[in-house]
């Protein structure tokens, strides 16, 4: 009991912490070629004071509802069948994130079968991972509401040549 | 075609050699009141009991009389069998199966848990459900998640023979029962969202030897259907009917998979069975060489076919060219009724696209094509006239195409959703009434196609989709209503607050069960839907209600536990798009009512 109290302190210097890096992280981010990123060069998500959001978000939000909603429930909200992704999006590092994704994962038990499958050979999600991922963020930690977004940026030149070298069509 | 013809009449021959054949069991079996047999009621898919202790009158009094935790918490689509004094429940994967004993409140016979790898859970689409066993001469047929079908001794739980009918590594999947018919047992396959080539495929229920194999599409040898005496609404399909409406090899990783219920008529040896979408989602990408739609045979169609031979007698295809997910494995129910002032010997099919079906099941004559929602609003019906070049095809309306409105656009307030005005929940037939009983969705969609690549064993939709009740209506996402098949008219209808995705049940004592996502069981009026009895159960109902007789005394069982489609679409609750975009709705998430659990809850009077 004791002991845990310097651990719950520290965790709530932690938290704020956190929260000062979050404060910061508007001005932190940037945008190349229509992509944003954070300091540390992760894809993050932009939505502007109108309410558009980048042209990355809004293909993660198609991909998402192709790809994965047919488990993960609409909008990340999880469904029956496999665990809400606005939640745990808000602990799930990047790197996690694209491990879980093309390897998979199994948590197999008496009570539950839960099994995410191993996509990285898949180009219809491994092409938009980033996407994915942003799109996801913007719904977990970015106040994205449910459903299609209302405004959305034009697409990128830079999206379409990666989308045509990662399908390798021309 | 003639190498096929002279092996099923061999087989025939050897059929009728063996005493006892299994599909004179299962006319027995399901010819007695105080069992449920077969996972459809009976070969006709009625659904329907003649048993007569439960009636309008006293169904309020009912009572639980013993329930049973199945230990798995996905999604229970099917229903229990009893067969004698024992009970077969199944469960969704791992695909459990317990006999139990009637006389000593469902005490556990044997218990049978196959051993199959995890790996096919993420392959199974939308829940790793399972539609339940089937029984015929003392076994026991489980057809498992990863394709294996197994033949079980049905007193003592013991393994006969197995056969594998599929790969999961591909997207080859099970969720099916199986049709025992004579000697063979006919299995269908999953996977048409892994851009899986759709089959049903006959075994020895002997031996588990496989018989024969017919595809939905591809060459017509494959397909055993024969260019001239293979029938299309009357006509002969000729040669190369599949392979002339696709794309090059596109086909190949075509759909067209066959995982509804199938029914059988013995007097013709016809089974019946639909099959589903063509693979992918995106129509853009499964154009003819001109651009131009191209009909994609034999997806979305219904097959009539000899249960000995395989060979198709006719088939006819609902949705030409899909463009909208509407898969057409909904079940057939076989039902001699009045239409047009004739009795005829007709077939009932409640296909997801909004429309129902009357056909001759004799000839595959269309009979009557109708809305049975009038929500549905991407046709304006299939053309009747027998000169029109149209003629049984649906009339597509443009603003509802999302070929026309094409690939990157977003077709917006289509009704019904993918999902359907029904999807596989079957519906009963009361030959009391002469009326279908049917439980429906009322959901509509938003439906944008994006182009997509195959690779083998992953996903392959290409299209994104929202979902949200029906606009304009009462607001909720199903309806559970009488239908009259003759006319093609709704009797009744009661609105519901989710979609009705349980089986019902119609019974000589002129009430009708069914279930729903809440949980509850209802009982109501065969002849105007009013509400005599209901009860919450421990979980969501997805199974299919069913009834049988135990020492003299009728009793009423239903599965519960949530999942499948339902449970992945309305979990999380539908978002409204008429209340502002990316606005959550009113509309209620199945999480505020219910959760996972699979249970059977057995209901008696006292």
């Amino acid at each position: 009991m004791r002991r845990a109290r310097p651990v719950l302190a520290l965790a709530g210097t932690l938290g704020l912490l956190l929260l000062a890096i979050e404060a910061t992280g508007q001005a932190a981010k940037k945008e190349k070629n229509g992509k944003w990123e954070t300091a540390d060069g992760t894809p993050t998500f932009n939505i502007a004071p109108d309410g558009t959001v980048d042209w990355y978000t809004y293909s993660g939000f198609r991909r998402y509802h192709s790809e994965c909603h047919v488990c993960h429930g609409p909008d990340g909200e999880g469904s029956t069948y496999a665990p809400g992704l606005v939640q745990s999006m808000k602990t799930l590092s990047y790197p996690d994130f694209m491990q879980v994704v093309a390897s998979g994962r199994e948590a197999v038990g008496a009570a539950r079968q839960s099994v995410m499958p191993a996509l990285g050979d898949n180009p219809n999600v491994m092409c938009y991972i980033d996407d994915i991922y942003v799109y996801l963020k913007a719904r977990a930690e970015g106040g994205l509401p449910r459903g299609r977004p209302a405004k959305r940026a034009d697409k990128p030149a830079a999206a379409d040549q990666h989308e045509k070298a990662c399908f390798g069509t021309k | 075609m003639r190498r096929y013809a002279l092996a099923g009449a061999s087989l025939a021959l050897i059929a009728f050699a063996v005493p006892g054949a299994a599909n004179q069991d299962v006319l027995q079996q399901t010819g007695k009141p105080e069992q449920w047999a077969l996972q459809t009621g009976d070969y006709a898919n009625h659904r329907f009991s003649k048993l007569s202790q439960i009636t309008r009158d006293n169904v309020k009094n009912l009572k639980v009389a013993w329930t049973f935790s199945t230990g798995v918490l996905r999604g229970h689509e099917g229903s229990p069998l009893v067969v004698g004094d024992i009970m077969y429940v199944h469960t969704p994967f791992p695909n459990v199966v317990f006999a139990l004993d009637l006389n000593e409140d469902g005490k556990i016979l044997w218990k049978y848990e196959p051993k199959q790898d995890p790996s096919v859970i993420p392959v199974m689409c939308c829940d790793t459900v399972y539609r339940g066993v089937a029984y015929a001469d003392n076994t026991i047929y489980l057809h498992q998640a990863d394709t294996t079908l197994v033949a079980l001794d049905a007193k003592t739980g013991k393994e006969k023979w197995k056969a594998v009918n599929g790969d999961p590594k591909k997207g080859e999947t099970n969720t099916a029962t199986v049709l025992p018919v004579k000697d063979k047992v006919i299995v269908g396959i999953s996977g048409a969202e892994f851009g899986v080539r759709g089959h049903v495929t006959a075994y020895d229920a002997k031996t588990g030897k496989q018989l024969w194999r017919a595809y939905s599409l591809g060459p017509d040898q494959d397909m055993l259907v024969d260019p001239e005496k293979t029938t299309s609404l009357g006509k002969p399909i000729g040669k190369d009917s599949s392979l002339k409406t696709w794309n090059g090899d596109q086909w190949k990783i075509g759909g067209g998979t066959a995982w509804g219920w199938m029914s059988y008529d013995p007097d013709t040896n016809l089974f019946y069975y639909g099959t589903a979408n063509p693979s992918t989602w995106n129509p853009v990408q499964r154009a003819g060489p001109d651009g131009k739609p191209i009909d994609q045979k034999w997806t979305m169609s219904l097959f009539a076919r000899d249960a000995d031979t395989g060979m198709a007698k006719w088939v006819y295809q609902m949705t030409p060219f899909d463009e909208w997910d509407y898969d057409g494995i909904n079940e057939n129910i076989l039902a001699d009724i009045d239409v047009g002032g004739q009795k005829r010997k007709t077939l009932v099919h409640f296909d997801r696209n909004g429309l129902a079906y009357t056909l001759d099941r004799v000839t595959g004559e269309l009979l009557v094509a109708a809305k049975y929602d009038p929500a549905v609003n991407w046709t304006t019906g299939v053309v009747m006239d027998k000169n029109s070049p149209q003629y049984g095809r649906p009339q597509v309306v443009s603003k509802y195409s999302t070929f026309q409105n094409g690939q990157d656009v977003n077709t917006k307030g289509v009704c019904p959703a993918a999902l359907g005005s029904k999807d596989q929940q079957p519906a009963a037939y009361s030959p009391r009434t002469g009326l279908f009983y049917v439980p429906t969705n009322h959901v509509c969609m938003d439906y944008e196609p994006f182009k997509v690549s195959y690779t083998a064993g992953q996903p392959y939709v290409g299209a994104t989709l929202s979902m949200f009740p029906a606009p304009g209506s009462h607001g909720g996402m199903g309806n559970f209503l009488a239908w009259d098949a003759g006319t093609g008219k709704i009797v009744w209808s009661n609105p519901e607050k989710f979609s009705v995705w349980s089986g019902a049940l119609a019974t000589a004592g002129g009430v009708v069960f069914y279930g729903t996502l809440e949980g509850y069981i209802k009982a109501v009026d065969e002849k105007d839907g009013k509400e005599l009895f209901r009860f919450k159960t421990p979980s969501g109902i997805i199974g299919n209600v069913m009834t049988y007789s135990h020492k003299g005394k009728q009793y009423v069982a239903v599965l519960s536990g949530v999942g499948g489609w339902a449970g992945i679409g309305l979990a999380a609750g539908l978002t409204n798009p008429t209340e502002g975009l990316g606005a959550v709705g009113g509309y209620a998430a199945l999480r505020d009512y219910t959760a996972l659990g699979g249970s059977l809850t057995v209901f008696t009077l006292p």
